[in-house]
């Protein structure tokens, strides 16, 4: 790797982001959060969940850095959030490629950012492009590249970086569905294989719960923490199986009469 | 496009370049550039002469038949451009010769057939409006959207009635900003015309004020012409915005 | 054009090779090149029979003008003129180009020059700026600077306009990006603000270009007659019209050339990206 290794206790399942009291009030005054205080465990995949305006994306981009709380804090590994910072790697719903570079450039781009030499940060991209099974697209622009595959390049580009946290934000709406299922299933076996930790926001309830471990369910705006469901659900069968799991189905029921409620 | 969408905090700016117009006219260090404050009094003193009038209704005049003339011309050329293949391959490479071609270049050849007077500023006002309408209006059917036209049809619409009850209101949007753009460009045209053609209207007055040295003049002269430009852009754009609120959701 | 396979046709639809035949000559005569050439030809053919019926003896035909044309071109007044021509156009469009994408990218990145400098150029866009030439003849006198300065005045607030909004474009996820990814504010204008800003930069420049050149003619034809200018009035002066229209036809057909000139350039630069202008 090319960022010198932060120290990385290797286990799983303690807080590596903990989020204190936090309320957002747009200016206008828009109440978007309310008091929400949740934990996300190393190495785990949690998915934030929730009716669609519920302040998810605004809550993943608190903890990102990237807009700041009107109060409360976040910390990630025990360290108060004040902006962006190398240990997350954000993940965007428009992907957020740069249509004027290659795909070998926009995954190299975090690296770029940071001083890395070229012949070494290029390397390191065409290792993340091959993979997530874009190999000998290096040279290719967005543009020419299908939804789906784009994303991919938005993955590599995250995974590139070496951070502990990459945070999604709804990676997987503007793909198509049957790439979306193949899709899921390789990100998951990726991010294990890497024991990174992921925050995933979606409004796609059988997407939160194939892929989570934990799933935090928000209520309609301001949003609180409604629920904190951990799907019994074990990884490594077959994806299929998984979906015509008895425990898959009844979850996908719970959380439904659960969220059912903020719908009118 | 949102430039003209500017409300007053980002305008108020202009006062301060205003105020620095004015001091640097009363320390006289540029020749040409009385203070802001006399200019406005010598604007106050011209603008209701005889003469001022006179030249302010003979470029009205030419500018709006000129933009008549145009809108006349330009809408229906520019929505059968959208409806005809052959029409639009035949006149688009010409509409975009002529939409960026330097028509000042066109004046002289107007001025020598047409003689120095009204003929010649209403043409150069065409000239320089009805390009950028046919454009706009030919955009404008081009995106209609082809459920729309599919609905009419399954409906049973005349060709007639799909027309006057779909294309046009469905291209109102587009139509109004080509025409808004077209009245941009006649009053740089107008202006244009009557500097070269200068023995008519504002250009006339252009003229005396510049041989005499008349500074004050010339700039509550071109004061005035930049308000008017302005109010219209401004006036115009509004009118578009009101209409746009059933356009919103279409793609440009 | 469409291409429609003799099976595919004959099976699904009952076409016979015959209809294709005529739906291809069809084709063939509504495609673009044909029709281009087509309205030349109708164009030309009708301003060479105007000149003939005549409309008036100021309006000499299409072939009398070309053959003026011809004889211009040949002897060299043409191309020297047109060289004179382009003196103050392309000073001025570069001086344009450099101090008006400069101020709109200053404008797209910082709140106060947007509050500053976007009001008097929003005024300019709208204005009829060839009122001030007179002015700055007053104040340049009638040489070379007060022309490229009419260039300046022209080009400059549309490029000034197009920098800025292309600048405020960016796409906010980009930015997003630049950030999450720890990028300077230095690296998110550079790497990220002016690459997306390009095509509407560009655009601007070439909008820019035309205005220029309505700009550059018409100091040429108020200010002092040179270059083309010179040719038009000294030819309208002397009744010699076809030579005084060939002036015209030569400077328009530069213009024409110069800014599709610049599209190609754009495009080859774009393309390979997937975006256009």
């Amino acid at each position: 790797m090319t960022t010198a290794r932060r120290e990385r206790p290797a286990e799983t399942g303690t807080p590596i982001i903990e989020v204190r009291a936090i309320s957002k009030i747009y200016a206008g005054g828009v109440e978007a959060l309310n008091d929400i205080s949740l934990e996300v465990p190393r190495g785990k995949l949690t998915t934030l969940l929730g009716p669609s305006g519920c302040g998810k994306t605004t809550l993943l981009k608190i903890i990102a850095g990237l807009i700041p709380a009107t109060s409360g804090e976040v910390l990630v590994s025990g360290r108060p959030v004040t902006g962006p910072g190398p240990d997350r790697a954000f993940v965007f719903q428009d992907f957020a490629l740069m249509p004027w570079a290659s795909v070998l450039r926009n995954v190299a781009f975090g690296l770029e950012l940071r001083g890395v030499s070229r012949s070494e940060r290029d390397e390191v991209a065409r290792r993340h492009i091959a993979e997530v099974g874009l190999a000998g697209f290096e040279d290719r622009h967005p543009h020419e590249l299908s939804g789906g595959m784009r994303q991919r390049v938005g993955l590599a580009r995250a995974l590139a970086v070496d951070a502990d946290v990459l945070l999604m934000d709804e990676p997987f709406s503007s793909v198509d569905e049957q790439t979306r299922r193949k899709f899921q299933e390789d990100m998951l076996g990726l991010l294990s294989a890497h024991g990174k930790t992921v925050l995933f926001v979606t409004h796609s309830i059988e997407e939160a719960v194939y892929l989570s471990d934990r799933i935090v369910l928000l209520s309609r705006r301001p949003s609180r923490v409604a629920q904190v469901i951990e799907p019994e659900i074990r990884r490594g069968d077959d994806p299929e199986a998984i979906r015509r799991h008895p425990a898959y189905l009844d979850t996908v029921e719970t959380i439904w009469q659960g969220l059912k409620r903020y719908l009118d | 496009m949102k430039i003209y969408g500017f409300r007053v905090p980002l305008m108020a700016s202009l006062i301060v370049w205003i105020a620095l117009w004015e001091v640097i006219g009363r320390t006289g260090a540029a020749l040409v550039l009385p203070p802001f404050s006399s200019v406005v009094e010598r604007m106050v003193e011209i603008v209701p002469t005889p003469t001022f009038l006179k030249a302010l209704a003979m470029t009205g005049e030419a500018y709006l038949i000129g933009n008549l003339i145009a809108i006349g011309i330009g809408v229906p050329v520019g929505v059968l451009m959208g409806r005809s293949v052959v029409a639009d391959r035949l006149l688009l490479p010409w509409v975009n010769i002529f939409l960026s071609a330097p028509l000042s270049a066109l004046v002289p050849v107007i001025m020598v057939l047409f003689g120095l007077g009204m003929t010649t500023i209403v043409l150069t006002v065409v000239l320089f409006a009805v390009w950028i309408i046919v454009l706009d209006a030919r955009a404008g059917v081009r995106g209609i959207s082809p459920s729309l036209v599919e609905m009419a049809r399954s409906y049973g619409a005349t060709p007639l009635q799909a027309f006057a009850k779909i294309y046009l209101w469905a291209a109102l949007p587009e139509i109004l900003a080509g025409i808004r753009l077209g009245c941009i460009r006649a009053v740089k045209g107008v202006i244009i015309g009557q500097l070269l053609v200068s023995i008519v209207g504002f250009g006339h007055l252009f003229e005396i004020y510049f041989s005499n040295f008349l500074m004050e003049h010339f700039w509550a002269l071109v004061l005035t012409l930049f308000a008017f430009a302005f109010a219209i852009a401004e006036g115009l754009g509004y009118l578009e915005r009101r209409v746009e609120y059933y356009a919103s959701s279409r793609q440009q | 054009m469409t291409e429609v396979t003799p099976s595919l046709g004959s099976r699904k639809t009952g076409i016979r090779p015959a209809r294709l035949q005529r739906n291809r000559l069809a084709d063939l005569a509504i495609h673009p090149l044909t029709l281009r050439l087509a309205t030349a030809l109708i164009l030309f053919s009708a301003w060479e029979y105007a000149g003939r019926l005549p409309v008036s003896p100021a309006f000499p035909g299409f072939v009398e003008t070309m053959i003026a044309f011809a004889d211009m071109a040949k002897d060299g007044s043409l191309l020297s003129a047109l060289l004179i021509t382009l003196q103050p156009l392309v000073a001025g469009l570069a001086i344009s180009a450099v101090v008006g994408i400069g101020l709109g990218v200053a404008m797209g990145i910082s709140r106060f020059t947007e509050w500053l400098i976007a009001p008097p150029f929003i005024v300019m866009q709208a204005a009829p700026m060839a009122a001030l030439i007179p002015l700055l003849v007053f104040a340049y006198g009638i040489g070379l600077a007060s022309k490229i300065l009419t260039v300046c005045i022209m080009a400059m607030p549309v490029i000034v306009l197009n920098s800025y909004l292309a600048i405020r474009q960016t796409p906010a996820s980009l930015i997003e990006m630049g950030r999450s990814f720890l990028g300077s504010r230095a690296q998110i204008i550079l790497k990220i603000m002016l690459p997306s800003a390009s095509p509407v930069i560009f655009a601007g420049l070439r909008l820019g270009a035309a205005a220029g050149f309505i700009g550059a003619i018409l100091a040429e034809l108020l200010i002092t007659p040179t270059g083309i200018g010179d040719l038009i009035t000294y030819n309208q002066s002397i009744a010699e019209y076809p030579k005084m229209y060939a002036a015209i036809f030569s400077v328009i057909a530069l213009s024409v050339l110069f800014i599709e000139g610049l599209g190609k350039i754009e495009a080859a630069i774009f393309r390979r990206e997937g975006r256009k202008a």
